[in-house]
């Protein structure tokens, strides 16, 4: 094992102690794979996996006015939630780019908001710079902790470990909901949320009970399959189902319209940063944007490779991976032309001075059978 | 953990076996669990003229793109064709089934350049 530096979430030697493989991702020290990326893939695609995600931050709002607050600053609607619902949302600039992708939880009297790790300090201060008075703000990054539990059997495993009552309601539970619950005997805010494309929990909790949950889990899931999941295995999951990965889909040039993710811009709201500037790129329509792309032969596409339309190159490849999910084929998400993205375009993708055929389909690559 | 006699290492973590005047290249046990899922792996042409620790190709793994070494010159003269449709092979057997390809030596003297079992063993144990 490669010593590093990083921050360590309160899983850290649960890690170490299965095996994983620890790397540097957002200034934490985080396992990339455990048994193996392919391996973890398919346990939460037919079975389960369970993910540490605590170097996500986690912040907590409370006031009033919160709702109204977080619409001007965001394009999808905070306000309207009812109590215990999970949003997802992206964070604007005036140019209409994307500082963060987040998801709002609406508790009984207060909020939760969860920030890519990366945009953590960025997003602190930004809701701190913009905080009116009567609203609070509470910082419990590195300090709570977020495991999930994604797959087809995630609700028979964490339902057993919850009493009775809370069982059935968390097998009850909508998709985008969240409860207060009890896990192994530890208070837990758990959510029907996830990363996956796959049915799953998120649970909140404090970083002390998170060992405690883990291992439980861990021990109950273990006969259903349950496996110790990777980053690596959730970028693929990710990538299948379509979901934007900040810094890749989404970032500070790259707007929610140009990400594909108008379905969560409410046009409708009176006024929030960025609503002129992405009114005017959706109606001048000749933006670059992202689109999804399968390759025709066994050579895998990287991020930053380029991309050509004809003998014009419109862009460059923002994700990709080989996918299991979408019958082993090299998929991509590119940053295109107009034009390279349409349906159906046949697109060419540089990899070591060679052009690889490259065909544009709908997205997501992947959805779960219903 | 003991490196498999008989073979001969590079220090980019290839192995070598000599037969006569043709040698089996492939890569560590050591090599396939730092690189993880393997999913493409590209070989030079059958005929193709390679010198010895010239870059010749890539292994290309779920989360990297690594270059591959040939660990001694001569003429390409077999690629392992089983590769194309598994190469998850190399994971399951580096130093069996997983072999990559063959080269008809020109040097033989070029292996004085390579490592030893035990001296592999004492490089990888030094990180």
């Amino acid at each position: 094992m490669t010593a590093t530096q990083g921050r360590r979430t309160a899983l850290y030697d649960e890690h170490v102690a299965l095996g994983g493989r620890l790397v540097p991702f957002a200034g934490f020290d985080m396992p990339v794979q455990y048994a193996g990326i392919l391996r973890e893939h398919d346990a939460v695609r037919h079975r389960a996996g369970l993910f540490d995600l605590s170097h996500m931050a986690q912040f907590e709002l409370r006031g009033d006015e919160v709702g109204a607050w977080a619409d001007g600053l965001t394009i999808n609607n905070v306000a309207t939630m009812k109590p215990w619902q999970a949003r997802y949302n992206i964070f604007t600039n005036e140019r209409g780019g994307a500082h963060d992708d987040v998801l709002f939880y609406r508790l009984a009297d207060s909020w939760l908001l969860v920030v890519n790790a990366a945009n953590a300090d960025k997003m602190w201060r930004l809701l701190s710079e913009r905080r009116p008075a009567g609203i609070e703000l509470a910082n419990h990054h590195g300090s709570r902790a977020l495991i999930a539990v994604q797959g087809p059997r995630a609700a028979d495993i964490l339902a057993p470990l919850c009493s009775a009552d809370a069982g059935e309601r968390l097998r009850a539970m909508k998709y985008y909901t969240c409860v207060p619950a009890t896990v192994a005997g530890v208070d837990a805010l758990v959510a029907r949320t996830g990363y996956t494309g796959e049915d799953g929990f998120e649970l909140f909790l404090e970083g002390a009970d998170a060992p405690h949950v883990w291992s439980a889990l861990l021990r109950a899931g273990s006969p259903a399959g349950l496996e110790p999941c990777g980053l690596g295995a959730r970028d693929i999951l990710r990538l299948e189902a379509g979901m934007p990965l900040y810094g890749h889909e989404l970032s500070e040039e790259i707007s929610p319209v140009a990400a594909g993710q108008q379905w969560a811009l409410k046009l409708s709201k009176p006024a929030f940063v960025g609503k002129a500037a992405l009114q005017e790129q959706a109606a001048r329509d000749d933006y670059q944007r992202i689109a999804g792309v399968i390759l025709d032969g066994r050579v895998p596409a990287r991020e930053g490779y380029p991309v050509f339309l004809g003998d014009q190159q419109t862009g460059e490849v923002k994700s990709a991976a080989v996918a299991p999910s979408v019958g082993n084929r090299n998929i991509a998400t590119v940053y295109v032309g107009k034009d390279a993205a349409q349906l159906g375009a046949q697109l060419g993708i540089e990899i070591r001075g060679t052009r690889h055929a490259a065909r544009v389909v709908t997205l997501p690559f992947y959805s779960r059978p219903k | 953990m003991a490196q498999p006699a008989g073979l001969l290492y590079s220090k980019e973590h290839e192995w070598l076996k000599l037969d006569g005047e043709v040698a089996t290249v492939g890569i560590t046990e050591y090599a396939q669990h730092s690189l993880g899922d393997i999913v493409y792996v590209e070989l030079p042409r059958v005929g193709a003229e390679v010198t010895q620790f010239a870059n010749i190709g890539v292994v290309e793994s779920v989360k990297a793109v690594s270059d591959l070494f040939t660990p001694i010159g001569g003429e390409v003269v077999e690629v392992n064709p089983e590769l194309e449709s598994d190469p998850a092979l190399v994971n399951r057997e580096p130093f069996a089934g997983g072999w990559l390809f063959k080269v008809r030596v020109a040097d033989v003297g070029e292996r004085d350049n390579l490592l030893s079992p035990d001296g592999y063993e004492e490089l990888i144990a030094a990180g």
